[in-house]
């Protein structure tokens, strides 16, 4: 594999899908904390708010610590030279929240689905890219469906203005062949300046495997995250593909010194628990279940009485998609009454 | 003459049609014209159930309105296009049944609030909100009828064959208009819509969570006796209206987890969420039409 001299932008995740395994409870001072910390490791781009992006503040997703309003206006002044990105997903937040992170300055807004109903972002990549920000359309669970049916998704985000398209492995399912097979279509359907990008879960330790198999097959954007900190067994560990990137002399622009540092110092004391690949989380990547349920799955499997790993495995019996959280207490309940 | 009152639908979609079959079962209503903007499958199918067709929107329908006596119009279009329609038919002398999310006059969940609108006299303009709010709204105020409710959250699943193009172009448009309703209807202090559209094979019922943040302890007793209460009244006019499990209680969080199934008359019994749309649609007509015959409310539209 060559990526000689090959500009690769990394996207760093642990203030946004980090989100997740702190139960959304990093604080404002945390989160200017580590976003100065990134910026200095010369990390381009760097996503804040709740784990469910704009408007995921619920019972259902949790509340979170501040809201999306008050993380983007506390970490956007603080920045010299990253760019802030916002996650939407229609159906939880709406266009009056990407307005909201538009006016504060966010550079960059990531419109997500689930991989077949990119026809939900229609308003919101219109509006987004009419604004004149980077517009991502974001195609989650992609494991799901075969590399031309998320092509046909694709061409809709993007004829509705993306100008960059995600192939997002939500459930850290794909392997690295299945990685290359959808960004290598994509690559060669979609137009020449509309940008591809890669977002992996490290669920069966493949995150950083898997986004060198995007950058060779033609993304040129990677998510990660400091020390991995994402739902499920966190996301591609930002400073160790950052490492690899280096010694395959492709270009990030990053410090990679400074971004362990980060790691290490800022975000490992972070945990609430450690953030690795074990049973749960390991179930999650092999069955392809949607890496934010882990910690529901947990919960419920403590309050019923249930393996966790039965919840995660009837999960994906059940074809859940992301935002399906609060089927998970109704499957341990059901669970829990069947083993009556 | 018959008692039944006349009505015209105007989208003749998958709603339309669904909407149509069952009011040809009416004892109250008679639907008499289906309006479309062109030729198509669904103005076909209205034809053949022998009704009058436009092909030219809602102007095809106004010259006819008042020959036909036609005193109530569904719109069963999109929110962009409602405002337009409901001006049109109003001037003419008809009720208008909102079935989309545009929210012009008062929002109307029949078990929770059609008696005090009826009470209010008449209307020109009554709103269904959404499908998500039809299915879910009558739990936030089963709760709130008990005790206040600082807090309602919805989470509506629905399978992705479910939901057509106009719902989806205006996503939106359903979260804004379901979070209002559990406000003003539901009785929540501040509410919250969430949907979550599932395209897996075969598709899934709709399912809806519903959480509610009581302001005080919950009275576990009361709540539980309200909700099944309101099941049974939802079931009234949707059969396959199933509570399946809940009212759960944690702290001050009270949760509901139901379950809809369609009648299935033109739409797959899955699609409980466009069911229970035309079903409460229908229903919200059918009490005007009693009320107008009855003289507790004008048919201004009596030629």
């Amino acid at each position: 594999m060559d990526l000689k001299g090959k500009k690769v932008t990394l996207h760093d995740m642990c203030l946004r899908d980090g989100m997740h395994p702190k139960q959304h409870q990093i604080s404002i001072d945390e989160m200017i904390d580590i976003a100065v910390a990134l910026d200095e490791s010369g990390v381009p781009l760097i996503e804040v708010t709740h784990g469910d992006g704009l408007g995921g503040a619920s019972v259902n997703y949790g509340f979170p610590a501040a809201s999306d309003e008050a993380y983007l206006d506390a970490v956007i002044p603080k920045m010299k030279n990253a760019k802030i990105s916002a996650l939407l997903l229609p159906g939880i937040g709406t266009v009056d929240h990407l307005k909201m992170a538009a006016d504060i300055g966010v550079s960059t807004i990531r419109v997500a689905t689930h991989c077949t109903e990119a026809d939900f972002s229609e308003q919101h990549i219109g509006l987004a890219s009419k604004m004149g920000l980077d517009t991502v359309g974001f195609l989650m669970m992609a494991h799901m469906i075969s590399a031309e049916a998320l092509l046909e998704q694709a061409l809709l985000m993007e004829s509705y203005g993306a100008n960059c398209i995600y192939c997002t492995d939500s459930a850290g399912y794909m392997l690295p062949h299945q990685v290359t097979e959808r960004i290598a279509l994509l690559r060669s359907k979609l137009k020449p300046e509309t940008e591809l990008g890669f977002h992996g879960h490290h669920n069966m330790a493949l995150g950083v495997a898997n986004s060198l198999a995007a950058i060779e097959a033609g993304a040129n954007r990677i998510d990660g995250s400091a020390a991995g900190l994402g739902a499920g067994a966190g996301n591609t560990p930002l400073e160790v593909l950052a490492a690899v990137l280096k010694r395959m002399d492709a270009d990030t622009g990053i410090d990679i010194f400074k971004l362990m540092a980060v790691a290490e110092e800022k975000i490992v004391p972070l945990m609430d628990n450690i953030v690795r690949v074990d049973r749960d989380s390991l179930t999650l990547g092999y069955a392809g279940v949607y890496s934010s349920f882990l910690l529901f799955a947990q919960r419920a499997s403590a309050k019923y009485g249930v393996p966790s790993q039965d919840i995660l495995l009837e999960m994906a019996r059940l074809k859940a998609v992301g935002g399906q959280e609060d089927q998970i207490e109704l499957v341990a309940m059901e669970m829990a009454e069947a083993k009556k | 003459m018959s008692k039944k009152i006349r009505a015209a639908i105007i989208g003749p979609g998958n709603i339309g049609t669904d909407l149509l079959m069952k009011a040809m079962r009416s004892d109250w209503i008679e639907p008499v014209w289906m309006v479309g903007i062109e030729e198509s499958e669904g103005i076909k199918r209205a034809r053949d159930f022998g009704m009058k067709v436009s092909t030219s929107g809602v102007d095809g329908l106004v010259p006819s309105m008042k020959d036909d006596n036609i005193q109530i119009v569904f719109d069963a279009t999109s929110a962009y296009v409602h405002a337009d329609n409901s001006r049109k038919v109003v001037e003419q002398g008809a009720i208008m049944i909102d079935l989309t999310p545009a929210a012009i006059g008062p929002f109307c969940v029949p078990p929770v609030n059609l008696g005090e609108l009826l009470k209010e006299g008449r209307k020109d303009n009554v709103n269904m909100v959404t499908c998500g709010g039809q299915a879910t709204i009558p739990m936030v105020a089963a709760v709130s009828q008990v005790q206040d409710v600082e807090y309602g959250e919805i989470v509506a699943t629905v399978a992705s064959k479910s939901i057509g193009p106009g719902t989806r172009k205006n996503i939106d448009e359903f979260t804004r208009t379901t979070a209002g309703a559990i406000e003003q209807v539901g009785g929540a202090t501040k509410g919250k819509a969430i949907i979550v559209c599932n395209p897996a094979e075969p598709p899934l019922m709709m399912r809806d969570t519903i959480h509610c943040l009581t302001k005080d302890e919950p009275n576990q007793d009361a709540i539980t006796k309200s909700v099944h209460n309101m099941v049974k009244e939802v079931q009234k006019y949707v059969p396959g209206y199933r509570l399946i499990n809940g009212p759960i209680f944690d702290g001050k969080r009270v949760t509901i987890f139901v379950e809809v199934e369609g009648l299935g008359d033109f739409l797959p019994t899955y699609s409980g969420n466009l069911d229970i749309m035309t079903a409460a649609g229908l229903r919200t007509a059918e009490m005007y039409a009693e009320a107008m015959a009855n003289g507790d409310i004008s048919s201004t539209a009596t030629a």
